[in-house]
């Protein structure tokens, strides 16, 4: 099996052709990711330059009033950032070599939608609920949302296709957003509570609530790239797999949670951002070949470059006014997918 | 020897006498639409005689044909709340449901494919985001404007899905309907920020209107609406043999002399106007064009002859029937009816992908 | 002979850089039962398609009774040719008599879509096709080569003299595709001219009157079955060795392939009749 996989990871033509490059080039953009983080503390309502961000991270003066907003306002945001856009991306990775769709994402499939309707549903219900409460909520929603999308995706002969599951996604999606619609109208505190976030946005991201959400995102990460090598194959064709020896139903399972911690961790942390696990994966996909310990952990950072990149755009497009980093990606995220669907997909 | 067997058809045949006219109908189309059309008008004297303000049936019928008797104690009141109130309120949404169910019908003819509506299809998100525009960029626009902004909106992104899904071998319906739902993605966050940056001094009031509702609409909205549906219905009803040949398979209709590319043009644009009309009327209301014409097909069959005006009259008594539902299920709150129809709709549909899989 | 199709120098392509048929030219006679032949992607298919004028052709042109098929209007080519493709697929629920009743598209218009004419047209249609008791069923109930002569009826009731179809027997069981092949013969003793695909060659010797044999896009072969049949054009056609005998049924020509079996029967049989007797022929049962 690993001869195999080893045979396939060469014989697609990738951008980093050589093997050697692959490590090199995983750091180079982690370094890409970290200027760009820096370069987004930077930006604000009053612009900061970059010597007092470096001072405010590794000589914090309490005193320092610009010191305090990078820490307790920027840092947590920009970190937030990254990692919803790391666990997307990745959640996306895994949905893609999971179903064999180009066009799979965790947007698109309504595993965003239904997590933020948990959200709304608990603050609805419990008023001004803890940020545990937020992010088992979210968790919840994203794995009910994952069998039901799955489940009808897969109804009728060929299983699920992707024309199946998108259209799967796309009424489920629609069936949990009026619920959350309704529920938004009949409340307006509620409704004035979540109303950016409901769009995707990680103003106001506070760090308790990043300290909630970084330990799933970051083992939802971790756990995937554990099985990596599962994915890769299974990817191939589940019959191949199967063929192979491989326990398919047990691997679809394992990533099926991952991607529920992924997915619900960062609708949690940012409300319900998608596009980001549909672009990055064919851009990893692009740079290192069909190989998913490089697909992963290569999806991770381009993620969280993606959406640090996104968001800095969506601050400066309309300044003083912020525009929902969600809204941002569904202008950048919507080009992708037609390419995709015109290019990509086979009946 | 030819011996005429005179068996039962499932079809009958329409020629009117004087008239060189000449058409083919499913035999259960009449029977059906006549049942429709006596289950709308019990409907919708049931749901005229609902609500805060309670009349009972009975009167509600002297009241609509104006044999309620003078010296009745509230029939000023009476008057005024049927005719000025409740009766415009749910004509619209009868007529949206018409306009709805016809457009989704065709998209599916179009299509091939028994999923597209002009919800999925992104046409109804880019009549929302014209009509929202309008209104926040623009103060005091009449009413008759929106569904031409509306229009617009649809027809460009029509357009767009179209063009964008086209390669030489035409345009696949598989691409067309996932393009389809990029659009619905785009414009729906585009609209999504108007609303939240906009002047719309109410928010909620903003939501209510994307999820689609019937609240508040008199006259003016039925006559609007009424006006596309004189021009656009009977052309689709007309396209019915279009939709036909085009079921078959492009090849095939292109053997039988259709011109393909341009025929589904015609029918996308007509379906587009529809779709248009019906969203500046009352907003974006899913699963009327999904689930209507699905289960008029059970009824009648999949001929467009029969199945296009059977749609149009079932949809529109689909929403007669969910603004009943909207105005009843937390009273004295109303759940918008787009809600209504997503929340109904999608389970529903999703039971008939399971049972006809 | 009456040339009713007339091919000149036909390039066709599906995305403009391919080219899978190369400056064909053929003639094909009013009439007469004409079969493409060819192994997979020879470009038999596409040639078709050509003539239908469901692919425009990157060079060259076709005549159907001396007017060129792209000058003229749609309707008016749908009335003289009749195109029935591979697997087709008729809406759920759709009964045979709607779907025939569809073949009538290019005599209709807006005000008259179903006039007598057509009700008795399409009435004869399904009496030729032995379809009448099936009329008022859906077409997705029926057997495959029901649903085959149900198409067939289509195409009838276009009323065309040209019938053209892309692999009518593939996928049907071994009688329904006598029963198709029989039904297409009826026609053309009515007088229609028929072209099809088939990837049977001894169905193409038994019914055909000319086949058209084609290797990358360039007719190798054409001319009647006796021509046509030799093992070295079966050979350089299909890459395959075989004998040809006549058919004890029909005295056609039919095509008995050799391959490592026969090959290896044939070696024993020959030092069989080494040791000892001396045998004239190798007989193959």
């Amino acid at each position: 099996m690993a001869v195999k996989t080893k045979q396939a990871a060469s014989n697609t033509t990738r951008l980093l052709s050589s093997r050697a490059l692959l490590f090199p080039g995983l750091l180079i953009t982690a370094l890409l990711l970290l200027v760009c983080l820096m370069w987004s503390i930077t930006l604000g309502a009053a612009d900061i330059t970059p010597e007092v961000v470096f001072a405010a991270l590794f000589s914090f003066d309490q005193s320092e009033f610009d010191h305090l907003i990078i820490q307790t306002v920027r840092l947590p945001r920009v970190l937030a950032g990254a990692l919803v856009g790391a666990g997307l991306a990745v959640a996306g990775a895994i949905m893609q070599g999971l179903t064999r769709n180009p066009l799979a994402d965790s947007g698109i499939l309504g595993i965003n939608a239904g997590a933020a309707f948990a959200v709304v549903l608990a603050v609805y219900m419990l008023g001004n609920p803890s940020l545990s409460v937020y992010a088992i909520a979210a968790l919840i929603g994203a794995a009910i949302a994952a069998v039901f999308v799955y489940g009808i995706g897969s109804m009728g002969r060929g299983g699920p296709t992707p024309l199946r599951l998108t259209l799967a996604g796309v009424i489920l999606t629609a069936f949990v957003s009026s619920l959350t619609t309704a529920i938004l109208i009949q409340d307006q505190e509620t409704l004035d509570q979540i109303r950016f976030w409901t769009a995707g946005s990680l103003a106001g991201r506070e760090i308790p609530l990043l300290v909630q959400t970084a330990p799933i995102i970051l083992a939802g990460i971790v756990g995937s790239f554990l099985i990596s090598r599962q994915i890769t194959t299974i990817s191939l064709g589940e019959d191949v797999a199967k063929g192979l020896g491989q326990n398919t139903l047990r691997v679809k399972l394992y990533g099926a949670a991952m991607v529920v911690l992924l997915a619900g961790g960062a609708v949690a942390l940012a409300g319900p951002i998608g596009f980001v696990g549909l672009i990055i994966p064919h851009v990893a996909r692009f740079l290192v070949g069909v190989d998913y310990r490089w697909i992963i952990p290569y999806s991770a950072v381009l993620g969280g470059l993606l959406v640090t990149i996104a968001d800095v755009a969506a601050r400066i497009a309309l300044r003083p006014q912020e525009l929902p980093v969600g809204i941002m990606m569904a202008i950048l995220g919507a080009p992708f997918f037609i390419y995709l669907a015109r290019w990509k997909v086979r009946r | 020897m030819a011996t005429k067997t005179q068996q039962k058809t499932t079809w009958m045949t329409i020629r009117p006498r004087f008239l060189p006219l000449s058409l083919k109908v499913d035999r259960r189309a009449p029977i059906t639409a006549l049942i429709i059309l006596m289950v709308t008008l019990v409907v919708l004297v049931f749901s005229i005689s609902y609500g805060e303000y309670d009349i009972t049936p009975w009167e509600v019928l002297q009241t609509l044909t104006g044999t309620l008797p003078d010296d009745h104690a509230d029939a000023r009141n009476y008057n005024l709340v049927v005719h000025t109130f409740r009766l415009p309120r749910i004509l619209t949404a009868f007529l949206v449901g018409m306009a709805l169910a016809t457009s989704g019908a065709i998209m599916q003819g179009i299509t091939r494919n028994p999923l597209a509506e002009p919800g999925i299809l992104g046409v109804s998100a880019g009549a929302g985001l014209a009509a929202v525009s309008i209104i926040v960029w623009l103060d005091n626009v009449p009413l008759s404007l929106l569904p031409w902004a509306a229009f617009g909106g649809a027809l460009a992104t029509a357009v767009a899905i179209y063009v964008l899904s086209w390669k030489q071998s035409g345009s696949a319906p598989i691409r067309l309907i996932l393009i389809g739902v990029a659009f619905a993605a785009v414009l729906g966050a585009l609209t999504t920020f108007m609303l939240v940056f906009g002047d719309i001094n109410d928010v909620q009031q903003a939501y209510v209107w994307l999820a689609g509702s019937v609240y508040g609409r008199n006259w003016e909205h039925v006559h609007t609406l009424g006006a596309w549906l004189l021009v656009l219905l009977p052309l689709a009803i007309f396209s019915a043999r279009q939709l036909n040949t085009l079921g078959l398979g492009d090849e095939i209709a292109r053997g039988l002399g259709t011109r393909v590319e341009l025929q589904r043009l015609l029918l996308l644009v007509i379906s587009v106007a529809l779709a248009a009309a019906a969203v500046a009327v009352a907003g974006t209301i899913g699963f009327v064009g999904l689930v209507a014409p699905h289960i008029t097909r059970r009824l009648v069959g999949p001929s467009h002859e029969g199945l296009i005006p059977i749609t149009a009259l079932f949809g529109g008594a689909l929403l007669v029937l969910a603004d009943l539902i909207g105005r009843s299920i937390i009273a004295p709150s109303e759940l918008p009816i787009g809600i209504v129809t997503a929340l109904i709709g999608a389970p529903y549909f999703v039971y008939l992908l399971y049972r006809y899989r | 002979m009456d040339d009713l199709i007339r091919i000149d120098d036909l390039s066709l392509s599906y995305d403009g850089d391919t080219i899978i048929v190369h400056q064909l030219n053929l003639r094909i006679n009013r009439g007469t039962i004409t079969a493409l032949v060819g192994s997979n992607g020879c470009g038999k298919s596409t040639l078709l398609r050509g003539l239908s004028r469901l692919l425009k052709p990157v060079a060259g042109s076709v005549h159907l009774d001396g007017r060129d098929i792209h000058a003229m209007k749609a309707k008016d080519l749908a009335k003289q040719l009749g195109i029935l493709p591979q697997s087709p697929s008729a809406p759920e629920g759709l009964t045979v008599h709607e779907l025939v009743a569809q073949g009538r598209y290019p005599h209709q218009n807006w005000f008259q879509q179903w006039s007598r004419e057509d009700e008795r047209i399409v009435h004869e249609a399904l009496v030729t096709t032995n379809l009448t008791m099936f009329a008022d069923r859906p077409v997705d109930t029926l057997s495959g080569g029901q649903r085959q002569r149900a198409w067939i009826a289509m195409a009838l009731a276009q009323q065309t003299d040209v019938l053209l179809l892309d692999e009518p027997t593939t996928y049907l069981d071994l009688a329904y595709q006598m029963d198709v092949l029989d039904l297409l013969d009826d026609l053309n003793a009515e007088g229609r001219t028929i072209v099809m695909v088939l990837h049977d060659l001894n169905q193409a010797a038994r019914y055909a009157d000319d086949i058209v044999a084609l290797r990358g896009g360039q007719i190798v072969a054409h001319g009647t079955p006796e021509q046509v049949m030799t093992p070295e054009n079966i050979l350089q056609v299909f890459g395959l060795k075989a004998e040809v005998i006549t058919d004890p049924v029909t005295g056609t020509p039919m095509c008995v392939p050799i391959g490592r079996r026969g090959q290896r029967r044939r070696e024993r049989q020959v030092s069989l009749s080494a040791n000892g007797k001396v045998r004239e022929s190798v007989k193959i049962p």
